[in-house]
């Protein structure tokens, strides 16, 4: 069971949360080519190590926020809020 | 390889049973092959076996970071149907469930294929119209499917309560699905590759593929290098790190799928018990153990663990529909590092760098597709042109839009 700090509401289980997938995919132009559609649409870092993803507290305060957490250890190395960039070391 | 027999089963229980020989070599690491199978899972094994019996290509390694079934092959609910919704889903899943039908046969290892048939339940009037064109779809595919009534589906499982919190309303059997033995299938695939020469190298991890202007010459290992003409990776939850090895990326999450299973009991279940809506399925094996399953833990793991929620969720599921089975212990819980692709199709075939194969994407549902995998990934690999069965389920198809979307028309995890 993991154990996540949501920034507003501090340290809850993870049944309250709900994850989001990867964090930070840009969308391209749309007039990129169906590559790079494919790339924003549906390729994925799915990183075995460290990931930043977004997780939503749907069970408590209802926000969207980041995480670092390692996908092996399942240890969460960082919890940001939704507009900031990933810690520097972790990028 | 000295063939099984009831013969030789009498004179081996007569001898005490001193006489088996193991059953398969354990070779020494070549500098070179003609084709590198990363990966021995059923899918590596059984594209290897294909590869030398069907296209006399002798000359193959199949290398595994652990131990050979030691992947999802071996820790799977065993289920094969061929229940799907697409025309080419239905087409390659029923080669391997015809496969299946007489693979014990055609590798000489009792798998323990047993036809139970599936029986798919709907807990709403949606739902139920949604089975029908299901149930129906299959039927225009040419594969077996009955649609029944809940007194039917009392018949069939008596346990079961019809009256449950989502009560049951019909649903669908597929009656020539079945369960096997998944492990039987992992050493079948291995001593059949084993003898037509195949070299299986257990303990040999691939750390980096050797491409030379966009073609793979080699892999390799924390056993040295290894020279291949042809490459082909079969990992399950680990195809996107392949991928990147390869420098490519793939629309891939991996994530832990669990099951479990209870004490053994006298025979109960009749069918393997599934319900898309409440998102569990059960059955029980040989042994007389409730073997359960759901959903995936829903995030990124490559933990091969899964978290205690996830069980309760199907447990609590099985007892709505089954109470008898409250009284019940669960024995073990464990995990396997499922490959999730968006549209729920595996991506087999060719990839990105010459000569250089994938046979990935098989997330919560592979292992029916084992005997025909191995089947089509070995023509592929023999003719460098992907087989017609596989030939819509490429990566390519991600740029194309051409997906094959099980998810959305037949989707429950197995
Ligand atoms: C709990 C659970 C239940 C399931 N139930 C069903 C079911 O009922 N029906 C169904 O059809 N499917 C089911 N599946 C899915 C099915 O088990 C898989 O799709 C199938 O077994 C995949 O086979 P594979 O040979 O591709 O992978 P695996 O059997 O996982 O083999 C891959 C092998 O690759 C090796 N490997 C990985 N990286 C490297 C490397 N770098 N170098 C060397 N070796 C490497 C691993 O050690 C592993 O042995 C289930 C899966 C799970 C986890
Ligand atoms: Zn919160």
């Amino acid at each position: 069971m993991l154990r996540i700090s949501c920034p507003y509401c501090g340290t809850r289980d993870e049944v309250e949360f709900h994850c989001g997938g990867e964090a930070h995919i840009v969308r391209p132009e749309p007039a990129v080519n169906d590559r790079e559609w494919a790339n924003y649409l549906f390729h994925r870092k799915n990183t075995k190590g460290i990931h930043l993803e977004r997780w939503c507290h749907v069970f408590g305060c209802g926000q969207w926020f980041h995480i670092a957490r390692d996908t092996v250890t399942h240890e969460v190395h960082a919890v940001y809020e939704m507009t900031e960039s990933p810690p520097e070391l972790l990028r | 390889m000295k063939g099984y027999s009831t013969l030789s089963l009498i004179r081996n229980a007569l001898g005490g049973h001193k006489s088996w020989r193991p059953i398969w070599r354990t070779p020494d690491l070549k500098k070179s092959y003609d084709v590198v199978i990363i990966g021995a899972g059923g899918h590596g094994l059984s594209t290897a076996y294909y590869l030398a019996k069907k296209h006399g290509i002798q000359n193959i390694a199949v290398l595994d970071k652990g131990f050979l079934g030691g992947g999802n092959s071996g820790r799977n609910t065993q289920v094969t149907r061929s229940n799907y919704f697409w025309p080419q889903s239905a087409a390659f899943f029923d080669h391997s469930l015809r496969l299946y039908e007489n693979l014990g046969h055609d590798i000489n290892f009792n798998v323990m294929f047993s036809q139970r048939g599936v029986l798919t339940l709907a807990h709403s009037h949606h739902e139920l119209e949604m089975v029908r064109r299901w149930a129906n779809a299959i039927r225009i595919n040419g594969i077996d499917s009955e649609l029944v009534s809940p007194s039917d589906i009392k018949e069939i499982e008596p346990l079961i309560n019809l009256e449950s919190r989502f009560p049951v309303l019909g649903g669908f059997i597929q009656r020539r699905a079945g369960i096997s033995r998944h492990d039987a299938v992992a050493w079948g695939y291995a001593r059949a590759a084993d003898a037509n020469g195949v070299d299986i190298i257990q303990q040999c991890e691939a750390t980096a593929l050797n491409i030379e202007n966009g073609k793979v010459t080699g892999v390799e290992t924390d056993r040295g290098r290894i020279s291949a003409h042809k490459v082909c990776f079969a990992v399950a939850g680990h195809t996107t790190v392949l991928a990147g090895m390869a420098g490519f990326r793939v629309p891939i999450t991996s994530m832990a799928l669990q099951a479990m299973v209870s004490e053994p009991i006298k025979p109960c279940l009749a069918t393997m018990l599934s319900s898309n809506v409440i998102h569990m399925y059960a059955s029980q094996s040989d042994r007389g153990e409730i073997v359960l399953g759901g959903g995936a833990d829903a995030y990124i793991s490559y933990a091969q663990r899964g978290g205690i929620p996830v069980v309760e969720e199907n447990v609590a599921a099985l007892l709505e529909l089954v109470p008898a089975f409250s009284s019940l212990r669960l024995n073990r819980q464990w995990a396997g590092i499922t490959d999730i692709t968006p549209d729920t199709t595996p991506i087999m075939g060719k990839t990105p760098v010459q000569n250089l194969y994938m046979s990935g994407g098989w997330g919560t549902g592979g292992y029916k597709a084992i005997p025909a995998g191995g089947d089509t990934m070995a023509h592929t690999i023999a003719h460098d042109e992907p087989h017609p069965l596989i030939a819509d389920f490429g990566l390519d198809r991600f740029e194309t839009g051409a997906l094959i979307d099980e998810g959305a028309a037949s989707g429950v995890a197995h």
